[in-house]
Order: C-alpha cells, then sequence, then structure tokens
C-alpha cells in the first residue's frame, strides 16, 4: 500500500467513525461504547495473558475496582467524572503491581487461581458493612451521566449523552490502544515476550524480570480499570452484582477470541462478549449459555488462533 | 318544516362527524400499542446464578399466551417480550433499553431483581415509561413523589415487619421481643416496619442482633438473644442462617414464640435442616395460595391454575412457587390493561394502575387484596400468619395490613 492510500484510509476510517453514533439509535451507540469499553478491558487482560503469558482469572476485580473508584469519587466527593478515569487508571495499576509480586512466585495454573480467588472475593467484599457509606452496599450507587458540553444535530440526531459518551470513550480507547501498540512492539514488548517464552534465557540476557513482571501486571490491571470507570460512566449505576467471577471469564473468552497477543484481536473479542449472550437468548430462553458454549466450540474448532488468526491466515494466501 | 328538519339533521350529523374526526386524530394510543397489539418490555434472569427467578418471567409468558388464545385483551393480543438479563444491572440497563427505544413497548412489567431494577430505576422514569409491578421486595420501588412511573407489587419487607408486629400485639400483648435480621437494607427494612408496627410500645423489643452474610453462624447472637429474656424471636435471616437459628433456640433449651420471614419458609430449604422436631410452631407469613398446601386441593382458582399450568408450563415443577406469583403480577396487569380501555397511553396506564381499588384476585389468599392509589405504590400489603404443624403451613388468624 503506497502512503496516499493509507491517509485516504486513515482519513475515511475518521470520518466513518465520527459519523457511526448519528447514523445509529441511541441504544444501539451505548451497546456500541459497552463494546469499545469491553474492548479495552481485553486489550489489557491481552497484554498480560497473550504477551506476557500469565493466565489471570481475576481481571474481572480490577474492572470492578476501576468502576469502583471512578463511582465513588463522583459521588462522594464530587469530582469530575472525566477526572476520575485516569485515578482509577492509576489505583488499578498499584493494586496490579501488588497483584504482580505473588504472581512472580506463582506460575501457570498456580497463578491462574490466585487470580481466581480475586475475582469471588471482590463482589463480596464490595458488600462490606464497613465501606457501605461510600460503596452504597447491595444497593450500589446511581451516577449521573456526564452531559455534553455544547449542543449540535447531525441527520436529525442530537449529540445525547451517549453519543457525547462514545466521543469520550473511543479517544480514550484509541489513545490506549496506540500506546499499547507503541510499547509492545518496542523493546518493552519484545522483553514482555521474552519472558513469555523462556524466562531464564531473558533473564541472562539482562531483562529485569521482576521489574518486567510486575510492571505487566500493573499495566494489564490500569487497561483494566480504566475500562470499569468508564463502565460505571456508561451505565449510570454499578453494584457488587455488575461485577460476578463470571465477568473475569468472560474478559478471558475475549482475549481467546480475539486472538492471544494481538491487538486489534481486542475489537473482535468485546464484540464476542458483548453480542453473543443476546443472540444466544434469542435462539434459546431454557438454555443460553448451552448455545453460547456451542457458538464458543464453533469458534475454537473453526479458529484456534481467534479472530485474527483467521484473518492473518487470509492475508498470507493472497500473499502466496 | 321538512326541509328544514333536514337540515337540521345533516348539521348534527356533521358535528358528528367532526367530533369523531376530532377524536381519531388524537389517537388515544402511545408507541407500543395499536387496535391489534399491546407490547409489553420485560427482563428476567434466565441465566446464571438467579436463574431459578426466571421462573417468573417463563409463567408470566405462559400466562399471555393463555390470554391471546382466548382472543386477548380489549380485543388486542398481547406481545409479551421477554430477555435474559443473567441478574446482571449493566446488562439489564442494555435490554430494558432495546426494548424501550427499538422494540418500543408500550411499558415495562415485572422485570426482576432488586440490583437490575436499581440500574433502570432512573431510566424509566426519565423517560416517562411505566415500569409496573417489579419483581423485587425492597421498599424503594413505592416511591412516587420522586419516582412516579416506578411501582412495585409483592408485600414489601416493612409490609412484612408491621404484620408480624400486629399480630403479636394481638396474640401476646406483654411479649418482650428479640429480632435477629441480615444486616442489609432487606433485614433493615424488616426492623423498620416492626418498630413501625408497634409504634408507642416499641419497647417490647427488648434485643437486636445483626450478622453479616460472610458469617459462619449465628449461634452467639442466639444466646445473647436469650440473655436478654424474651420471649418472642423473629428471624429476619436468610435461609441458611434461619436454619441454624432455629436449630440454636431448641438447643438451648429456649422455647419462646418465633417468627421467620417469608424469605425462609421454605420447610425443604429451612426447616428441614433446622429438625423438624424443632420447628414446630414456629408462625411465618403468606399472601398467596401454595400449589403444594393440600387445604387448596379442591380450590376452584387453584384448579384453574393447575389446568393452565399443565398446558401451558409442561414439563416444569408445580410445586415452585414463583410459578403461581409470577401468574398472579401478570393477573393483575392484565386487570389494569383491561380497566385502560381504548385509552392506551402512558399516561393513563400509569394511572390505571395507581388506582386499583380492592381488586381480589382468586389466587391470593381470601382477604388479602391489590390496592394502590396517587400516594401508594405498594400494591400487596396484606398477609396472613401461618404456623407450621410438623407437615405444613396451617393459616390462622385475620388477615393484616393496611
Amino acid at each position: 500500500m503506497s502512503a496516499t492510500t493509507k491517509k485516504i484510509i486513515y482519513a475515511l476510517s475518521a470520518i466513518a467513525l465520527f459519523l457511526l453514533p448519528f447514523l445509529i439509535e441511541d441504544f444501539r451507540v451505548f451497546q456500541v461504547n459497552l463494546v469499545l469499553i469491553y474492548a479495552i478491558a481485553i486489550l489489557g487482560l491481552n497484554i498480560l495473558t497473550g504477551y506476557g503469558g500469565q493466565i489471570s482469572l481475576g481481571h474481572g476485580a480490577f474492572y470492578a475496582l476501576g468502576a469502583y473508584t471512578s463511582a465513588v469519587l463522583i459521588s462522594q466527593f464530587g469530582m469530575s467524572s472525566y477526572l476520575t478515569i485516569p485515578i482509577s487508571g492509576v489505583v488499578c495499576l498499584v493494586l496490579g503491581v501488588l497483584m504482580g509480586f505473588p504472581a512472580l512466585r506463582l506460575a501457570g495454573h498456580y497463578l491462574a487461581l490466585a487470580t481466581f480467588a480475586l475475582a469471588i472475593a471482590v463482589p463480596q467484599l464490595l458488600k462490606y458493612k464497613g465501606i457501605e457509606h461510600w460503596t452504597g452496599g447491595v444497593q450500589g450507587i446511581v451516577l449521573e451521566k456526564p452531559t455534553p458540553p455544547f449542543q449540535f444535530e447531525l441527520f436529525g440526531n442530537e449529540l445525547s449523552e451517549d453519543r457525547w459518551l462514545y466521543f469520550v470513550i473511543l479517544a480514550i480507547a484509541l489513545g490506549l490502544f496506540w500506546m499499547a501498540h507503541n510499547l509492545l512492539s518496542g523493546r518493552v514488548g519484545r522483553a514482555i515476550m521474552a519472558i513469555r517464552e523462556q524466562p531464564t534465557a531473558a533473564a541472562a540476557l539482562g531483562v529485569n524480570l521482576t521489574f518486567v513482571k510486575t510492571a505487566t501486571f500493573g499495566l494489564s490491571a490500569a487497561y483494566t480499570g480504566i475500562a470499569g470507570a468508564l463502565s460505571a460512566l456508561a451505565v449510570a449505576y454499578i453494584a457488587p452484582d455488575s461485577f460476578p467471577a463470571f465477568l473475569s471469564i468472560s474478559l478471558l473468552v475475549g482475549v481467546v477470541v480475539g486472538g492471544l497477543g494481538s491487538i486489534s484481536g481486542a475489537i473482535f473479542g468485546a464484540l464476542f462478549i458483548q453480542f453473543v449472550p443476546n443472540v444466544a437468548d434469542e435462539i434459546s430462553k431454557s438454555a443460553p449459555w448451552a448455545v453460547y458454549g456451542a457458538m464458543l466450540l464453533a469458534l475454537a474448532y473453526a479458529a484456534p488462533n481467534g479472530v485474527m488468526g483467521i484473518l492473518k491466515n487470509i492475508k498470507k494466501r493472497r500473499q502466496a | 318544516m321538512n326541509k328544514k328538519l333536514n337540515r337540521f339533521g345533516i348539521l348534527i350529523s356533521s358535528a358528528v362527524l367532526a367530533f369523531s374526526g376530532l377524536s381519531a386524530s388524537a389517537q388515544p394510543y402511545d408507541t407500543g400499542a395499536t387496535d391489534k397489539e399491546i407490547k409489553i418490555g420485560n427482563t428476567n434472569p434466565y441465566s446464571g446464578p438467579f436463574s431459578a427467578y426466571g421462573s417468573f418471567g417463563k409463567a408470566q409468558a405462559g400466562y399471555f399466551k393463555m390470554i391471546n388464545d382466548q382472543g386477548g385483551i380489549n380485543g388486542r393480543k398481547i406481545n409479551f417480550i421477554t430477555v435474559d438479563d443473567g441478574f446482571s444491572p449493566p446488562k439489564t440497563l442494555e435490554q430494558a433499553r432495546k426494548l424501550v427505544e427499538q422494540e418500543k413497548v408500550l411499558f415495562f412489567f415485572a422485570p426482576l431483581g432488586t440490583a437490575p431494577n436499581s440500574a433502570i430505576h432512573k431510566y424509566m422514569n426519565q423517560k416517562k415509561m411505566p415500569h409496573l409491578f417489579v419483581q423485587t421486595g425492597a421498599s424503594k420501588w413505592g416511591d412516587p413523589k420522586n419516582f412516579p412511573w416506578t411501582m412495585g407489587w409483592q408485600p414489601n419487607y416493612i409490609s412484612e415487619g408491621k404484620v408480624f408486629a400486629q399480630a403479636i400485639l394481638d396474640n401476646q400483648p406483654n411479649a418482650k421481643i428479640a429480632i435477629i435480621y441480615q444486616n442489609d437494607d432487606s433485614g433493615k427494612d424488616l426492623l423498620a416496619g416492626i418498630e413501625a408496627g408497634l409504634g408507642a410500645k416499641k419497647d417490647m423489643l427488648v434485643a437486636r442482633e445483626t450478622y453479616e452474610t460472610t458469617d459462619p453462624t449465628v449461634d452467639s447472637q442466639i444466646v445473647k438473644l436469650k440473655a436478654s429474656g424474651a420471649d418472642v424471636v423473629i428471624h429476619g435471616s436468610g435461609p441458611k442462617f434461619a436454619a441454624q437459628g432455629i436449630k440454636k433456640v431448641a438447643e438451648l433449651g429456649w422455647k419462646p414464640t418465633q417468627y421467620v420471614w417469608q424469605v425462609s419458609s421454605s420447610i425443604g430449604g429451612v426447616l428441614a435442616p433446622a429438625g423438624i422436631e424443632n420447628t414446630i410452631g414456629v408462625i411465618t407469613s403468606a399472601f398467596f395460595k401454595d400449589p403444594s398446601d393440600p387445604q387448596w386441593k379442591d380450590d376452584k382458582a387453584m384448579l384453574e391454575y393447575q389446568e393452565w399450568f399443565n398446558k401451558y408450563m409442561s414439563g416444569s415443577d408445580p410445586t415452585d412457587g414463583f410459578y403461581i406469583q409470577g401468574y398472579i403480577n401478570a393477573q393483575t396487569v392484565a386487570h389494569v390493561i383491561k380497566q385502560a380501555g381504548n385509552n392506551l397511553t402512558r399516561a393513563n396506564i400509569m394511572k390505571q394502575a395507581a388506582s386499583i381499588n380492592d381488586l381480589k384476585l382468586s389466587l391470593l389468599l381470601p382477604g388479602v387484596n391489590v390496592q394502590t392509589s396517587a400516594t401508594d405504590f405498594y400494591p400487596i400489603e396484606r398477609m396472613q400468619l401461618a404456623r407450621f404443624d410438623g407437615k405444613a403451613w396451617v393459616l390462622f388468624g385475620k388477615t393484616y395490613g393496611d
């Protein structure tokens, strides 16, 4: 592809992304927002699992903590919604680094179990009465959606709260994807992957295992925490029931469906965990998860390396 | 003369025409209602850890199927669109918005669960969308001042607390009452109801203990309650803890009158684990006819219910109490739709829901009714007490509640 065609493609995609929310109904915009949010969370987990080779079954916990950090700061301290997003990221970064220390000693399945413990503990801890005046206990916290700072109409659709939030989320998502891309295709990314493949060899080559492993965990948790904070804004309500242990599994499903170790795969993973349960429910009310399971199996069989695996194969065949 | 009369006639008929033309153009329909159909939205947990509650939605779907087979309500079929939310609040909001904004339902009916309903509470009120007869026992659904489009249905925990208080005042006016309750909104609501019901005699409440769902047992709390010298114990505890509590009371050789709230009145889930011999004489409250209770075996309403069940719910468990509650709730909304007649605007649906006057549904216990007003958004508030005789709950005494 020549440089000009690339530029044209970028310009067209930018226009498409700008127009998209005005071409669809408000509630569809809300769904697109959820997809973008899941994509950020999945990307975070993919940094850890796909690139770092460490399995986490507990990222739902960071998602929940990000959401709660943001919601508590808004409802209790009257902080601006936008300001709470980076704070949630930092809080989860710190917690992620702390969680990264045991991760140094626990490998493979043991790490999966340790993080799973986090996933099942957090929803219950959120109900703890000592923090109830902040978290609202089982009743959760009701939030106001951020209102758009200005008004205009396009194709007869006004810039609603959901559409405004779409642009906020899109900007953050693009920034985070760009950052992940730069980070993972450079020195740091090579160090992370070297540890995944051969930790001993990586250490011998001068990679600081302790630092890189904990930093990967922290970064991954920060991404997922930011996604959680955005979900609190998009849904405008959070409760412990919003973050069941199953959420962590869903995120992992998203990573695998999209493709391990692939940045753009996160989008496909997010589309899967957002829409396939809805489709499953439409097919069968009595056993929606059986339908979901069947679809997952079919996908695992047809695309063992995720959606990105298929796309790569198609590209290869064309070039061949 | 003839000519004059003719002219007069023309004048009248044209006036009538103009008038009917006017009323036709006024179209007393909101989106979701037509001459042929009324669209109703609903969410239920058909998947996930709370999927047992999905029985509510299945029963409602079955009820509307029967209504449609019989020709619908006022000539309109009911298109009941019920979708899965897995008891996840974000999913509830997403599904509810899909039903409101895309499927364009006339109103929302009986979504299940406290947290899922909290997620759509504000949304429904902003959209001025009737959010009727929500299926949860929390007390916050009856707040017409702040949330004029949301209404509860089943007796909430405050009403139940009041019923217990009134019954104790009637039967043991000099009782000393001890209560153990779950330290969350449901338990606190129950306590608030008891205190309100006792009114000036609040001193009768001599001991209160709470527990957390994470506690291993409630043994130490029961020991403290006994030390207070109380002769009535109210168990406002979840099923597992109610069973532990009743068992501990027996182990201590203590013989108070024991009340257990409806949530923990399952014979298999609570009384059996507590030891059946320890539970004889325990009192609970009820508001609908239990399909597994032999006393309703030949009851006309129950026979009709069983017939419907066999036809529309075949293969399901007929003793599951969730089905019958879903069925009665659907009957309530069918009444509202019938009352709304041909004026199918959201405002009128809400107005009809808020003016139900002493509606007797035959599957509710005799004496229990549905009653609402512009300031009373708690449809069912009456309950009757039942005592366990070692085999079944036996109803006794009068009906309590407003």
